[in-house]
């Protein structure tokens, strides 16, 4: 029998992965990568939640079709800046994107 | 062991190792083709929980929007596909300590709740449920969802567009 602790605890493993991702590349694209994996744990949660914790609503669901589109739009964003970066230092290593000015 | 017991650890594995993949791999066009199989896993686990409208929007913008937009990016960009260029920072070992203790304190607040261990009644046709949702109580956040969408893709075709001479 699958229970709700089953899905926290692979939500909470992909969740650490995503965040390992995050800290740990150089590479901004890299990061985003990372950032996409957390959502998606954080994603697991609302969804298992639905199922499990509250009886016939649909909130859970809901909030993950939202959180899906608002990743959608931080990826957009992301990578524009990411290739605005890029044109103008000619990298996407972020330990070498450290002005605020040029 | 159920068909859903040995279905979930199978959608779980194939989760894990791809995330793996994404997080690890020195070469980055790997990582970002592993991140597909990755976010399948997760749809899987969605139609698992009866979330079907939510797995087929994971497909159509996870799998198939955002994964070829970042290999679009890394395309475009140099450096990413490199094997000899270092992809982690000097940070990697506190970075990994920060994941894994956080992933214990996941896992014990989650094993030590006591939850609700049936799983609760959905409707039968979750779809309609969900369109009924947002045209009706949640109708604001909707209509403030799509006004972000609209902000945010403006705003990263404003920022993505190539400057001609001043």
């Amino acid at each position: 029998m699958i229970t709700l602790t089953h899905y926290l605890v692979v939500s909470a493993l992909v969740f650490g992965l995503g965040l390992y991702a995050a800290l740990s590349r150089r590479n901004a694209v890299a990061m985003l990568m990372g950032i996409e994996l957390m959502l998606n744990a954080a994603n697991i949660n609302l969804v298992a939640f639905n199922k499990y914790g509250a009886p016939g609503a649909m909130q859970g669901q809901i909030f993950a079709l939202i959180v899906i589109t608002l990743a959608a739009c931080e990826a957009a964003v992301g990578l524009a800046l990411i290739l605005a970066a890029y044109r103008r230092f000619e990298t996407t290593y972020v330990d070498d994107l450290n002005l605020m000015r040029w | 062991m159920t068909g859903e017991a040995i279905a979930f650890y199978v959608l779980a594995a194939i989760t894990l190792a791809a995330g793996a993949v994404v997080a690890t791999s020195p070469n980055l066009m790997h990582s970002a083709v592993a991140l597909i199989p990755a976010l399948l896993g997760v749809t899987g686990l969605y139609v698992l929980l009866n979330a079907e409208f939510v797995a087929g929007i994971q497909v159509l913008i996870y799998a198939g929007g955002i994964t070829v937009l970042i290999l679009f990016v890394i395309m475009l960009t140099e450096g990413g596909t490199g094997l000899r260029i270092r992809q982690r920072n000097e940070q990697a070992a506190i970075a990994a300590a920060v994941a894994a203790a956080t992933v214990a304190l996941l896992i014990a607040v989650a094993g030590r709740t006591p939850w609700a261990h049936e799983p609760g009644a959905l409707p039968s046709y979750t779809p309609g449920a969900i369109g009924q949702s947002f045209l009706g109580p949640n109708l604001p956040l909707f209509e403030g969802t799509s006004v972000v969408l609209l902000v945010a893709l403006v705003g990263a075709l404003l920022i993505a567009r190539k400057e001609t001479g001043e």
